[in-house]
């Protein structure tokens, strides 16, 4: 059940991501990652206390320590501002519209996702691939995100189980564990 | 309310003050428009717990700020391309308690002798105003030494051969070298260079009740989740524990109070969105070589100086490829190693100057890097199918190494900071507008040890290499953005002994008023080719000590309380 998507919009979402970050030769893809939670997450961040904006500190309890990145900072007003104008845009708002309109990325979502098409899901990969690259500001976006949501914090929703992490042999964040001085010097 | 001293920034130029008044006897107010995320909010004598390894939180999602959505910097090369190109983020230092300390891998080199007499010892350059400092290595070195014990400094004294003197050793030795810089720091010593252990402000042992880094790999542009770090946080907390300090976090000042000679205090306005106001019998601005000339300008300070000559470093940046190395970067303290002998003159940069028609050129210190990151890595891989091949093939992560060399800038009055007359922060002030472009020296200089530097990375076995710059310019290429990406922002408010040609005294005093003093690398005559942090921490100590009527390593001095 996607937090702000529709569900035939997540449904075009997760068709995307697969083809970006494809699951294949044993690889986790989009798809393992859930990938496509990730952006409707940070599109729903809003309807999260405190908002899934940023994750605690110092360290997520995966090697040792307290699980501190569950626990999402409050935002100041400030933040807030910033963060209703990026994913909400300005919506006419005078606050929010001190250089001019800002377009949202729900906005930027909901069209991009609209623009592949209803039956993106169901049309081959090339077709799919032709219509990602023709919207190129789009494309780069969602590519964007898809890195964030693969290879980011498994608290922001993305890179689930850290499969994103574990297939590269990465350990994500390390603290409080961190390197020795053997494995940071010698090969 | 009136106070001894506002200070205005909290970053490593206003924390150093403030640590020196306080502990000299004086009240400060420290006024930082960015969020507390390094103090614990309970007991600001302690660190907090807010920083960790979280790549989206601090490179994409602005954690440290300035969120350029809130706080946009406007952008143009030169007066010819109209109002601005570009809006958003440039130069972007954290705003934020700890200011850029908080974000820097903490490489900390001091200068050399002929740093601050650039002039006598090179001579002038077309289009630049090259000038001597208003004071000698000699004269700062106390200062160095005192803030290197303060903030916790590692490194190897002696290993840079090419290094001005120094008093005593650093506090610690250095950390664990990358492997990566092992092997890239043989290669540059067969090509005759003399690569030598980065001093850096982060901890190769517990310091001072902080602990040892341990290697975790997110130094560079990450807040230090151990507070191994030489950021502000041990002046900070040693600041708050005399009991003489105010941290005002999330206040933004407007404008600073000028009656004739004198600043009377400041307005600001507090995170409840209120304007108010607060006197104080002295006034230092530490907001950096940006946002300090933007309030000097907005509080209506004029001098035909205020805001010229900014530099930035012009980034040479020499990538290179290893088919056959794994060189996890993303384990150890970001950089490790470095060299100078791009700040050296030698027959091969006197011809290459002659070349291009110039008196002389220099460089800058060279870092020995790695990428390493992985979702910004993973921007660089195509997307589709093979994505996660080359991923765990690390083509653009584990097998990349880079050399980025923080190239001297030349003080152009033709770089400036000025206030945007369109674009507005979301208080409803004027921005900071930019106007930067590299000149012929600094493009020679970037050509001449860019193929030095590319043969290191031969020598070191790369199979592919790739000269790039930043900003980008066409002659390069143009691969990366046309700003400038260096956080080491320096200029606009010089230093000197004449009035009609720097903005401040030899004291970081502005020459028009009494009690304003400048704790930044604003007010620095010229860039060096070295990191601005020590030294511009070293000048703030300096300035407080000569206010506070101390000397480096007293508590208590002749002005306690200010009469200033």
């Amino acid at each position: 059940m996607p937090v702000w998507l529709s569900d035939h919009e997540y449904h075009v979402l997760r068709a995307a991501c697969a083809q970006m970050l494809p699951s294949e030769d044993g690889a986790p893809g989009a798809e393992e990652a859930g990938v496509a939670d990730y952006i409707d997450i940070l599109l729903g961040a809003f309807t999260f206390d405190p908002p899934r904006i940023w994750a605690g500190g110092p360290t997520s309890g995966r090697m040792g320590g307290d699980a501190g990145f569950v626990r999402f900072h409050r935002l100041s007003a400030l933040d807030e501002l910033a963060w209703r104008m990026r994913i909400e845009g300005s919506r006419g708002l005078p606050e929010r519209e001190f250089n001019g309109p800002v377009l949202g990325l729900q906005e930027q979502y909901r069209q991009g996702l609209a623009a592949l098409g209803d039956d993106f899901a169901a049309v081959d990969g090339d077709e799919q691939r032709r219509r990602l690259r023709a919207d190129e500001g789009f494309c780069d976006l969602l590519y964007g995100h898809c890195c964030e949501g693969m290879y980011g914090a498994p608290e922001y929703g993305g890179n689930r189980n850290g499969v994103g992490w574990s297939y590269l042999g990465r350990d994500g964040d390390v603290q409080p564990r961190g390197y020795s001085d053997q494995d940071v010097s010698e090969p | 309310m009136t106070t001894d001293a506002i200070i205005i920034g909290s970053g490593p130029g206003g924390s150093t003050a403030a640590e020196v008044l306080t502990r000299a006897g004086w009240s400060v107010v420290i006024m930082e428009k960015g969020r507390n995320h390094l103090l614990d909010t309970d007991d600001l004598t302690k660190p907090a717990s807010d920083y960790s390894n979280d790549e989206i939180k601090f490179m994409v999602r602005h954690f440290l700020g300035p969120d350029p959505l809130i706080e946009p910097r406007a952008f143009r090369r030169s007066t010819d391309e109209g109002e601005h190109t570009h809006v958003g983020e440039v130069n972007s230092i954290p705003s934020t308690v700890g200011g850029g300390g908080t974000h820097a891998d903490g490489k900390v080199p001091r200068f050399r002798e002929e740093d601050f007499r650039l002039l006598s010892t090179y001579g002038p350059q077309d289009d630049a105003h090259v000038a001597d400092w208003p004071l000698t290595y000699d004269e700062l070195e106390p200062f160095y030494t005192e803030v290197e014990n303060a903030i916790g400094v590692s490194g190897r004294a002696g290993a840079n051969p090419f290094a001005a003197w120094r008093s005593g050793p650093y506090p610690m030795p250095p950390g664990a070298p990358m492997y990566g810089a092992v092997l890239s720091s043989a290669a540059a010593e067969r090509v005759g260079l003399h690569p030598y252990e980065a001093p850096t402000a982060a901890n190769s042992i517990a310091y001072d009740g902080r602990p040892a880094c341990n290697n975790c790999g997110f130094c560079a542009f990450f807040g230090c989740p151990i507070h191994a770090k030489g950021d502000p946080v041990a002046l900070l907390t040693k600041t708050m524990a005399t009991g003489r300090a105010e941290l005002m976090a999330e206040t933004y000042v407007s404008r600073i109070r000028l009656e004739g000679r004198r600043a009377t205090g400041v307005d600001f306005i507090g995170p409840d969105g209120v304007e108010r106001s607060m006197e104080a019998k002295v006034v230092i601005v530490a907001g950096g070589a940006i946002e300090t000339p933007r309030l000097l300008l907005q509080s209506g300070l004029e001098h035909p100086d205020l805001g010229r000559h900014l530099m930035v470093h012009f980034q040479t940046i020499e990538v290179g490829h290893f088919n056959d190395l794994r060189l996890h970067p993303h384990r150890g303290r970001s950089v490790t190693h470095v060299h100078d002998d791009h700040m050296v003159q030698n027959d091969a940069s006197r011809a290459a100057a002659a070349e291009a028609n110039l008196p002389w050129l220099r460089g800058g210190l060279v870092e020995h890097a790695g990428g390493g990151f992985l979702v910004g890595g993973a921007r660089h891989v195509p997307w589709g199918s093979g994505h996660a091949r080359a991923m765990r093939e690390a083509t653009m992560s584990e097998q990349i190494w880079v050399f980025i060399m923080q190239g001297e800038d030349l003080p152009y009055p033709t770089n400036t900071v000025d206030l945007s007359p369109s674009i507005r922060d979301a208080r409803g002030f004027p921005v900071a507008r930019i106007t930067y472009k590299p000149g012929r020296h600094e493009l020679a200089a970037s050509r001449h040890h860019g193929k030095i530097l590319q043969s290191v990375l031969e020598e070191m076995g790369a199979d592919w290499t790739i000269h790039t710059s930043s900003p980008g310019v066409p002659e390069f290429g143009g691969l990366t953005p046309p700003t400038p990406e260096s956080r080491h922002v320096i200029g606009t408010a010089r230093m000197g002994d004449d009035p009609g040609t720097s903005v401040v005294d030899r004291w970081g005093r502005v020459h028009t008023v009494d009690n304003l003093v400048l704790a930044d690398s604003s007010v620095f005559p010229t860039s060096t080719g070295y990191g601005p942090t020590l030294t511009l921490v070293a000048l703030a100590a300096r300035a407080a000590h000569h206010l506070a009527g101390t000397t480096p390593g007293t508590t208590s001095g002749a002005n306690e309380g200010s009469t200033t």
